[in-house]
């Protein structure tokens, strides 16, 4: 196999933005002292907190702007204000997180209800691009998951039943 | 308004939400009129970025009509046609002052490891994203960007994420005129740093990926080689025997936490979470480069930990950079590459889908179905 081309003339813009002096690599963090010495710089003007905000304990404070989008709520609310208790460095920060994931995603479930909205799985899986595009594939994985399903089905009864028998 | 509306792992839809705000004397509101769905969203659709939480809207490339402005925006006006960069930059920190705008301090409480991006999780500062009707856009002064005019839209849409990302990409693996650049990742970003390694005059430039309509569209867009990693025994010894046995003097990774090719690390960090994500390309990446190499990432991985060969990384003394890219840094000389055509970020785009069907549209991003490279929103 050819190892190197040399003549790049069919290549618009070769070399164009080749600098010898990037080595190793730009950009690199210089030392200016303003970071060394903290918040040194004029601050833009500090946003209205006026949602509860959770901020990492490896800042003194709030930054100057943030999104406000969902807002800590019910049990996984509690459980990221415990996750904000422990520093970026720490498992308990992360893992907790991760939790309060998923279990906002049943207190989703549950709000929706209440707000009289089934949610519609299929369509929110955007199942209809994978029935439009891979057909088979899509017929193959709905075969499989009822499959199992329905094994686990029978498991779940059959031993229901065997209990019931023993008792 | 309009909105996407994540409600769990591969769980979105469009709903009604309230009209975005002015939180902020330099806060603007934009009027989206494209907004792309990112790799790195599949991140967060796949439910692996800690703290995203349901009812959040993602979307972090996008560009649009200004439609409010703050008291203290000076630099923009309504009716402005502004692309905005996905990091949210005050401009002033000690970072931004260098500009590195991608790692602003005055943008994310939540985490200092990350600055401010529109739409992605709580970790990275909480601010609803542009796949949306409207969205509120902090820091209106600094990086928002009118768009030049005649510069078509489909190219200003790409130059908020993918092109810079792409171009610092290859920057940031200090290629040498001459070099053999190899890229993990056909994706839209790894396409366009492929295509970029020659601009900083490299002699030879590959990408390794798995999906075969990609490898072709890369192969003629970038006029680079491409192969099949699953069509390899190995491809970082693929790698080292294609370059004489000695590795590539660059490898660029980018493809990031939703790798395959490695069954452990999809396992441990795709389905079982146990890591940040699958590690596979910046694994292949230590090991396929040469000794006193660079490896640049750019593939976005979460906040906690990864399996790599930090060991191999010491022994063959390399260089390895990362970092979100550093869009306004680069807009004017990125501008320039695509209006005199040296760059053609639309021929990347391969879908135009309505922002009401947004579950489908992810649905077949993260599929890959219909050789989709990169789909855009149209609200």
């Amino acid at each position: 196999m050819e190892n190197t081309a040399k003549d790049y003339s069919h290549i618009k813009g070769w070399g164009i933005d080749a600098d010898p002096k990037n080595d190793p690599t730009y950009p690199m963090k210089h030392r200016t002292n303003e970071e060394h010495k903290g918040y040194s710089w004029e601050r833009p003007t500090q946003q209205q907190i006026d949602v509860e905000l959770l901020h990492s304990i490896e800042r003194p404070n709030v930054t100057a702007v943030f999104g406000t989008s969902v807002p800590p709520s019910g049990l996984s609310g509690m459980i990221r204000r415990f996750a904000f208790k422990y520093s970026e460095n720490s498992y308990l920060h992360w893992l907790p997180l991760i939790v309060a994931d998923r279990v906002n995603v049943v207190e989703g479930i549950v709000d929706d209800i209440q707000q009289g909205h089934f949610p519609n799985i299929f369509a929110e899986k955007g199942y209809k691009a994978e029935w439009k595009h891979n057909r088979m594939g899509f017929i193959q994985k709905m075969v499989v998951i009822g499959a199992l399903t329905a094994a686990a089905v029978i498991v779940i009864t059959h031993k229901d039943s065997k209990s019931e028998n023993d008792d | 308004m309009l909105a996407m509306d994540y409600r769990g792992p591969k769980r979105v839809r469009v709903t009604q939400k309230p009209m975005p705000e002015i939180k902020h004397p330099q806060d603007a509101i934009v009027r989206v009129t494209r907004s792309c769905i990112c790799g790195s969203d599949l991140h967060l659709y796949n439910g692996n970025v800690p703290d995203t939480r349901v009812g959040s809207t993602f979307g972090h490339e996008f560009i649009g009509v200004v439609e409010e402005i703050g008291s203290e925006v000076t630099k923009l006006k309504v009716g402005d046609q502004v692309l905005v960069p996905f990091n949210i930059a005050c401009g002033q920190c000690a970072f931004c002052k260098q500009g590195l705008f991608g790692n602003c301090h005055e943008s994310n409480p939540e985490a200092t490891a990350v600055g401010g991006i529109f739409g992605y999780s709580h970790t990275a500062g909480g601010y609803n994203g542009g796949q949306a009707e409207y969205v509120r856009v902090p820091y209106a002064n600094v990086s928002p960007t009118v768009i030049p005019e005649g510069m078509d839209l489909d190219d200003a849409v790409l130059l908020t994420d993918v092109v810079p990302t792409g171009y610092q990409a290859a920057e940031m693996g200090g290629i040498q005129p001459g070099d053999t650049v190899v890229v993990f990742g056909a994706g839209p970003v790894g396409i366009m740093a492929a295509k970029c390694s020659w601009l900083f005059g490299a002699g030879r430039v590959i990408v390794i990926d798995q999906l075969d309509y990609r490898l072709e569209f890369v192969r003629n867009y970038a006029q680079c080689e491409a192969y099949n990693f699953k069509e390899m025994e190995d491809p970082v010894l693929f790698i080292k025997k294609t370059t004489d046995w000695m590795g590539a003097d660059v490898v660029i990774d980018a493809v990031g936490a939703e790798a395959a090719g490695n069954t452990m690390q999809t396992i441990t960090g795709r389905k079982l979470l146990l890591q940040a994500g699958s590690a596979t390309a910046v694994h292949w990446a230590i090991n396929s480069v040469k000794k006193g190499g660079t490896v640049s990432i750019v593939g976005v991985y979460g906040p906690t930990d990864n399996l790599i060969p930090i060991g191999n990384a010491l022994n063959k003394g390399l260089t390895i950079r990362g970092n979100q890219a550093s869009v306004k840094r680069l807009l004017p000389r990125l501008i320039e590459h695509v209006q005199n055509g040296t760059l053609n970020p639309k021929a990347l785009i391969t879908h135009r889908v309505p922002l009401k069907e947004v579950a489908e549209a992810y649905r077949m991003f993260s599929a890959k179905l219909d050789n989709c490279i990169k789909p855009v929103l149209i609200p």
